[in-house]
C-alpha cells in the first residue's frame, strides 16, 4: 500500500517537475501578490489634505495652526481666504479636511471662554474621516492644555483653573503599539493566497486528469481510491506547507513584521488549516467535470470565503446571520491563529478552539469528497 | 463595416448566451450574490466591542464612568476582572478587545490633585479598529470629565472651569453619519461590474476556439471590426442591465444616499462598460482556451480591483510608486466617479478628470481589441 502511494507521489512531483508554468505560478504571483498587498492594503492615515482658513490673524491661532502643518498626519495644501474656497476645496476634493479659526477666536481664549474651532470633513471615505477627526482631536487638546498650563504658569488663570479637575485616557496599544497596518494585513496575506493556491490546484489536477483521460489509467492500476486520494493530496500538503513558509518569510522579512509566538503552534494551525483547503479542492473536483467548471465553482467558493474571513473588515461589524455563516470559513479560524502567533505570541492554551474548528472543517470536508469521489469513480 | 452582417453577429451572440445556462448564471446570479456578501460583509463601523474592567477602586465614581462605557453604542462590558494577570488574559484570548483599568486612587487624586487617568489597554491586532476605538474611548473620558468639572464647580459654587478652552467643531459632510457602507457600497458596484463584465467577455472568442466554430467565423465576409462590436454589444446589453440593477441594490436595498444626476450615472457606468468589456475581448482573442482566459479575465479585475481601485483602501496613503501604478487600474476612475456621483452629487463637469480617462482608456482597448482579432486559423 505505501509503496502504491509513494509511486503517487512520485509520480506528481515529476508532473510538477516538468511544468515549468506551474512552478511559475507556485513562486512569483504570490510573491507579487504579497508585496502589492503590503503596500496598498492599509487603513493607516498620513497627511490628509487639509485647507486653513484664518480669520482671526493673531499669535494663537497662528499656533494652532502651526500644530497642524508640522504634525504628519495633516498636510496643509492651502491658506484659503474666503469661505468659497474652503467650499470648492471640499467639493472637489483637493481637501479632505478644512479648519476654521473664526474672527474672535483669540478674544474668547483670553476671556476665559470656549472658543470655537470649526472643522469640515468629507465623509466620503468615513474611515479616513473618523481617525484624522481622531488626530485632530487629539492635537487641539494638547494645544488646549499646553495654553492653560502656560496661563498658569504667568499666574493669570485666575484662581478657579489653579486646580484643573480631569480625567484623562492612557491608550496603551497592546501587540502592535504603531499601530501599523502591515503588521495586520501581512499575515492575513499569507493564510488568503494560501486558501486560493492550494484549493484551485487541488482541484484542478484531479479534474485535469479525468479531462485528459489518465484518471480511467490510473484507475485500471491495482491502486484503491484511497490510497489515490492520499497519493494526490500528500504533494499539495507538502507544496502549500512550502508555499506557506515561503510567502511568510518573504512578507515578514521584506515588511519586518514580528514573529512573537511559536512556530510549531504555527505549524499546526497550517497543518490543519491545509487539511481544510484539501477537502475543499477535492469536492470541487468531485462536482466538476471539466477544468472550467472547476474553475467556477472554486470562484464561487472561494471569494465568498476571502470576503468573510475577516481579512481586512471586521467580522463583529458584519450583521449576525453572515457572522454565523463565518464559522463555516476555514480561513477565518486560521487568520485568528496566524495573526495570534505572530502578533499576540499566545499558544494553544488560548487557541485550542480555533485548531479545533479547522480540525473538525477539515475532517468534515475530506470525509464528504471521498465519499463523493468514490462515487464519481465508479 | 456593413450594419447587416453586425447585426448577424449580434443575433447569433444573444442566441448563443440565450441557450447558455451557465453563463447567464454567471451574468445575472454573481451581480445579486457578490452584492448580498460584499455589501453586507464589508463594514468597517465599530460597534458593540467587548470590554472587560479592571476596577481596583470600585467606587461611585469609577462605577459611573464604567456606565458611560456601556451605555455608549461603541462598547460593551463583558468581563469584570480583579487581576491584571486576568485581563491579559482576556486580551490575549480575544475575550474583549479593550481592557480599561481603573486605579486604585482614581476618586482621591481627583479631588486631591484634580487629575486622575484610566489605562486603556486596546488589542491593536487590527490597527484600524484599535484607532477608531481609542477615539470613541477618548470621547467617553471626556465627556465624562466635563460633567464631573461641572459637578465640582456647582458644589464648590465657583464659575465653571474651561479647561479645554479649545472646542472642536465638526461637521461632516456628504456622509453625515460616517457610515462606511455609504463609502463602501458605490466601490462594491464597481467591483461586481468590472468581475462580471471581464468573465462575459473574455470567454467569447476563446469559445468559438474550442468549440470548433472559429473555422466557420474566419470563413464568413465578417472583418474583424464588425465581429468585435457585434459581440460586445449584448454583452454591453447585460453590463447595463447588471449596472442597473447592483445601482437600484445599492440605492433601494442598502440606502446609500444618492444625490447626483442619472445622466451622469449612465455616462460613466457606459464608459467603464466599454472598457471592462473590451479588455475582457482582448484577452479572448489572446488566449484560445476558456479557463486560461477566465483564469487572467479573473487576474486583471479582481486583485487591483481590490486593492488598487481605493473602492476601500485609500490611495492616497499608499506609496508614491503604487499610487502611480493606480492610474492604470480602469477601475480606480469609475470608483472615483460613483462614489463623487452618489454622496456629492458631483456632475459630469466636476468629474471630467475620470471620465476623460475613461474615453482614453476605452479609445485605446476599442483599438486594440479591433486590431487584436486576425482572420488566421494557425
Amino acid at each position: 500500500m505505501f509503496d502504491r502511494i509513494w509511486q503517487m507521489l512520485i509520480k506528481e512531483f515529476l508532473e510538477l517537475k516538468r511544468d515549468k508554468w506551474a512552478r511559475f505560478r507556485l513562486v512569483v504571483p504570490p510573491l507579487i501578490q504579497m508585496l502589492i498587498f503590503g503596500y496598498a492594503a492599509t487603513f493607516e492615515v498620513y497627511h490628509v489634505p487639509t485647507i486653513v482658513l484664518d480669520r482671526d490673524h493673531t499669535m494663537e491661532s497662528r499656533d494652532l495652526i502651526s500644530r497642524f502643518t508640522s504634525s504628519d498626519r495633516f498636510r496643509i495644501v492651502r491658506v484659503a481666504e474666503t469661505d468659497d474656497d474652503v467650499e470648492n476645496a471640499i467639493n472637489r476634493s483637493d481637501a479632505a479636511l478644512a479648519i476654521v479659526v473664526h474672527a474672535g477666536f483669540t478674544r474668547l481664549l483670553r476671556k476665559g471662554q470656549e472658543a470655537p474651532l470649526q472643522v469640515i470633513l468629507d465623509g466620503t471615505n468615513s474611515n479616513t474621516a473618523l481617525i484624522s477627526l481622531g488626530y485632530l482631536d487629539l492635537i487641539v487638546a494638547r494645544y488646549s492644555q499646553d495654553y492653560m498650563s502656560d496661563l498658569l504658569h504667568r499666574g493669570i488663570g485666575g484662581p478657579a483653573s489653579s486646580k484643573i479637575v480631569q480625567v484623562t485616557i492612557e491608550p496603551r496599544p497592546w501587540y502592535n503599539p504603531d499601530l501599523n497596518g502591515r503588521w495586520f494585513f501581512v499575515p492575513g496575506v499569507v493564510g488568503s493566497l494560501t486558501l486560493v493556491l492550494v484549493v484551485s490546484l487541488t482541484a484542478s489536477a484531479i479534474v485535469r486528469e479525468r479531462e485528459v483521460g489518465t484518471l480511467e489509467q490510473i484507475m485500471v492500476t491495482p491502486i484503491r481510491p484511497a490510497e489515490y486520494i492520499l497519493g494526490k493530496t500528500v504533494p499539495f500538503f507538502i507544496i502549500g506547507l512550502a508555499e506557506v513558509a515561503l510567502v511568510a518569510l518573504f512578507g515578514t522579512l521584506w515588511f519586518r513584521i514580528p514573529f512573537a509566538g511559536n512556530p510549531l503552534v504555527l505549524l499546526l494551525g497550517t497543518s490543519l488549516f491545509l487539511l481544510s483547503t484539501l477537502g475543499l479542492g477535492l469536492l470541487i473536483s468531485t462536482v466538476s467535470k471539466t477544468q472550467q467548471q472547476a474553475f467556477a465553482s472554486n470562484f464561487f467558493v472561494v471569494n465568498p470565503m476571502f470576503t468573510l474571513s475577516g481579512f481586512s473588515f471586521p467580522i463583529a461589524s458584519m450583521p449576525e446571520p453572515l457572522q454565523w455563516l463565518t464559522y463555516l470559513d476555514p480561513l477565518r479560524y486560521y487568520l485568528v491563529v496566524i495573526r495570534a502567533t505572530f502578533l499576540k505570541g499566545v499558544g494553544l492554551d488560548v487557541l485550542w478552539p480555533d485548531m479545533l474548528g479547522m480540525a473538525a472543517l477539515g475532517a468534515g470536508l475530506l470525509t464528504i469528497s471521498i465519499l463523493r469521489f468514490r462515487k464519481s469513480l465508479d | 463595416m456593413r450594419l447587416r452582417r453586425l447585426k448577424a453577429i449580434a443575433v447569433k451572440e444573444v442566441l448563443q448566451i440565450l441557450r447558455d445556462p451557465r453563463s447567464l448564471m454567471i451574468a445575472l446570479l454573481m451581480p445579486f450574490m457578490q452584492m448580498i456578501l460584499l455589501g453586507y460583509g464589508i463594514s468597517l463601523d465599530v460597534k458593540h466591542l467587548p470590554v472587560c474592567v479592571f476596577d481596583r477602586e470600585a467606587s461611585q465614581n469609577s462605577q459611573a464612568l464604567l456606565k458611560r462605557f456601556q451605555a455608549s453604542d461603541y462598547f460593551t462590558i463583558v468581563a469584570n476582572y480583579q487581576s491584571y494577570r486576568a485581563v491579559t488574559a482576556g486580551l490575549d484570548a480575544g475575550t474583549c478587545r479593550l481592557a480599561l483599568v481603573i486605579p486604585p486612587d482614581f476618586t482621591e487624586r481627583l479631588s486631591d490633585v484634580g487629575t486622575s487617568s484610566v489605562q486603556a489597554l486596546v488589542d491593536a491586532t487590527d490597527d484600524n479598529t484599535a484607532n477608531i476605538a481609542m477615539g470613541y474611548a477618548e470621547a467617553v473620558v471626556s465627556g465624562f470629565s466635563s460633567d464631573i468639572r461641572l459637578e465640582t464647580a456647582a458644589a464648590s459654587g465657583s464659575a465653571t472651569q474651561t479647561i479645554q478652552p479649545v472646542a472642536v467643531q465638526s461637521r461632516v459632510w456628504f456622509n453625515e453619519d460616517l457610515t462606511s457602507r455609504n463609502f463602501i457600497i458605490p466601490g462594491v458596484v464597481a467591483l461586481v461590474m468590472a468581475l462580471v463584465g471581464a468573465q462575459l467577455t473574455s470567454l467569447t472568442i476563446a469559445r468559438e476556439w474550442e468549440r470548433g466554430t472559429m473555422e466557420l467565423l474566419v470563413s464568413t465576409p465578417v472583418t474583424p471590426t464588425e465581429l468585435m462590436l457585434g459581440k460586445l454589444l449584448p454583452y454591453f446589453g447585460i453590463g447595463l442591465l447588471d449596472a442597473v440593477f447592483c445601482l437600484a441594490f445599492a440605492v433601494f436595498w442598502f440606502e446609500v444616499p444618492f444625490r447626483g444626476t442619472l445622466v451622469t450615472l449612465f455616462l460613466t457606468t457606459s464608459l467603464f462598460l466599454v472598457v471592462v468589456l473590451g479588455i475582457g475581448y482582448l484577452i479572448s482573442t489572446a488566449i484560445r482556451s476558456q479557463v486560461g482566459a477566465a483564469q487572467i479575465g479573473l487576474l486583471v479585475t479582481l486583485l487591483p480591483t481590490t486593492l488598487l481601485s481605493g473602492y476601500a483602501f485609500p490611495i492616497d496613503q499608499m506609496p508614491p510608486a503604487v499610487q502611480a501604478v493606480t492610474y492604470l487600474v480602469f477601475a480606480r476612475y469609475y470608483v472615483t466617479s460613483l462614489k463623487a456621483v452618489f454622496l456629492k452629487g458631483s456632475g459630469v463637469l466636476d468629474l471630467m478628470e475620470p471620465i476623460l480617462a475613461m474615453i482614453v482608456y476605452a479609445g485605446v482597448v476599442a483599438v486594440l481589441a479591433a486590431r487584436a482579432f486576425r482572420k488566421r486559423l494557425d
